[in-house]
């Protein structure tokens, strides 16, 4: 990349603060010391070894503890019978593993995992896949509201209707609604993409900072600096993938639906404005 | 931005395309399109094992990886650590964003599944289960 010149008008103002960067880790890394594909403290579990939980008499905690129990011993396919809607089921997986639950969750189901394949064949309650790290959620009928708050990676899939604030400050990942999504969905919406095949509420994508969302029938209106962009062939050819990875179809033809992206007029990303404000006042 | 710009606008050029971000010398926001999908035509061998091993048919999460700069040097950042992990230096890098993207997803794969990755120890000292 070609180097940032730094010798700018700012600094002949003497405006210049620090530098905005991360904190850099190099001297850990060898690119061929690791031949890992799971993190070094998974559990080693296989696919094909399958268990069974019954959680009606169970609480949460109870049924997730059982989760982790056969997954130490390497099971890798678990199905949660009569889950009930409890609360927090299904939380902090993180590894590989395929999970399946017979029924309904209550809120924050599914939370917080890194990894795992999981399907529920009924409902979800409020903040379903909340911050969500890998993997993939299928819900086969409706989701409350804040389905996926923040997530930050992984597919988050909910074939029915979803409620308001559907990815609340969403970091990454994809989060796809089958049907309508609620008000302010991808409200401080900040990269990722969202896909919603049906209508979308009010004040969609309000103050997003980035991130896209793709919308197969109307909207009732935009939200503060989310504005329209253009689709482009990647954007087709990602959208029929994905889709049809989990069976769904876009309305009207995935090159009819309409692309959603910030305007970033509300950007004020700059180390400078600390400066600026204390020459100011 | 997306697309709008061409794909490799962070490679050609210094990122400093707006009259505020010219006038400060430095790009605002990050130093790659963070709404690029990536091409699949490019996925590596070993991307392919990775998705296969855990049992999903596309990059997942790594969709939202790219290859970034830190200090002008190529790097990517990993959320774990919250920090970036800086490309080795004999690795020679593609002229396309796509590639670098691909190669990028494959050494923080390495990077965080290796038993050196500062987790690992926080793990030892503060997990609970």
């Amino acid at each position: 990349m070609a180097e940032l010149d730094q010798a700018h008008e700012s600094y002949e103002l003497g405006m210049h603060t620090e530098q905005l960067s991360g904190r850099t880790q190099q001297v850990f890394f060898s690119a061929e010391e690791s031949g890992n594909l799971v993190y070094p403290w998974a559990p080693v579990v296989d696919f094909e070894k399958s268990g069974e939980i019954d959680a009606e008499s169970l609480n949460q905690q109870e049924v997730n503890a059982e989760i982790r129990r056969l997954m130490s011993e390497g099971i890798g396919t678990i199905t949660v019978r009569n889950p009930g809607a409890k609360h927090s089921l299904g939380v902090g997986i993180l590894s590989r593993l395929n999970l399946h639950f017979d029924g309904s969750l209550g809120y924050f189901g599914c939370g917080l995992l890194d990894g795992p394949n999981v399907t529920v064949s009924g409902r979800v309650g409020w903040s379903c896949g909340e911050n969500m790290m890998a993997g993939t959620v299928l819900i086969e009928k409706n989701g409350g509201s804040t389905f996926g708050a923040a997530i930050r990676g992984g597919d988050l899939v909910c074939k029915g209707d979803v409620g308001s604030r559907t990815g609340i400050d969403q970091k990454g990942g994809t989060i796809i609604v089958g049907g309508r999504a609620g008000a302010f969905s991808g409200f401080m919406m900040q990269r990722g993409r969202m896909v919603i095949l049906g209508d979308a509420g009010k004040n969609l994508g309000d103050s997003m900072y980035d991130g896209t969302i793709y919308v197969g029938g109307s909207i009732a209106d935009l939200g503060v600096d989310a504005v329209e962009g253009e689709m482009t062939d990647l954007d087709r050819e990602w959208l029929t993938r994905k889709l049809a990875q989990y069976g769904l179809e876009a309305p009207n033809g995935v090159e009819n639906m309409t692309k959603i992206v910030s305007g970033k007029q509300l950007w004020n990303y700059d180390n400078l404005e600390p400066t600026e404000k204390k020459l100011v006042l | 931005m997306a697309y709008e710009k061409d794909i490799n606008h962070f490679i050609k050029g210094d990122g400093l395309d707006s009259e505020r971000e010219q006038t400060i010398g430095q790009h605002i926001g990050y130093r790659y399109d963070v709404n690029l999908v990536p091409d699949y035509e490019r996925l590596t061998p070993f991307l392919k094992n990775y998705i296969e091993t855990m049992g999903w048919t596309d990059l997942n999460w790594l969709e939202d990886v790219h290859m970034g700069y830190e200090e002008s040097r190529p790097a990517v950042f990993d959320r774990n650590i919250n920090g970036w992990v800086t490309i080795p230096e004999e690795i020679d890098l593609p002229d396309n964003q796509q590639d670098r993207d691909m190669i990028a997803r494959e050494l923080l794969i390495k990077f965080q599944m290796s038993p050196k990755h500062p987790m690992v120890d926080l793990r030892k000292a503060y997990a609970k289960f």
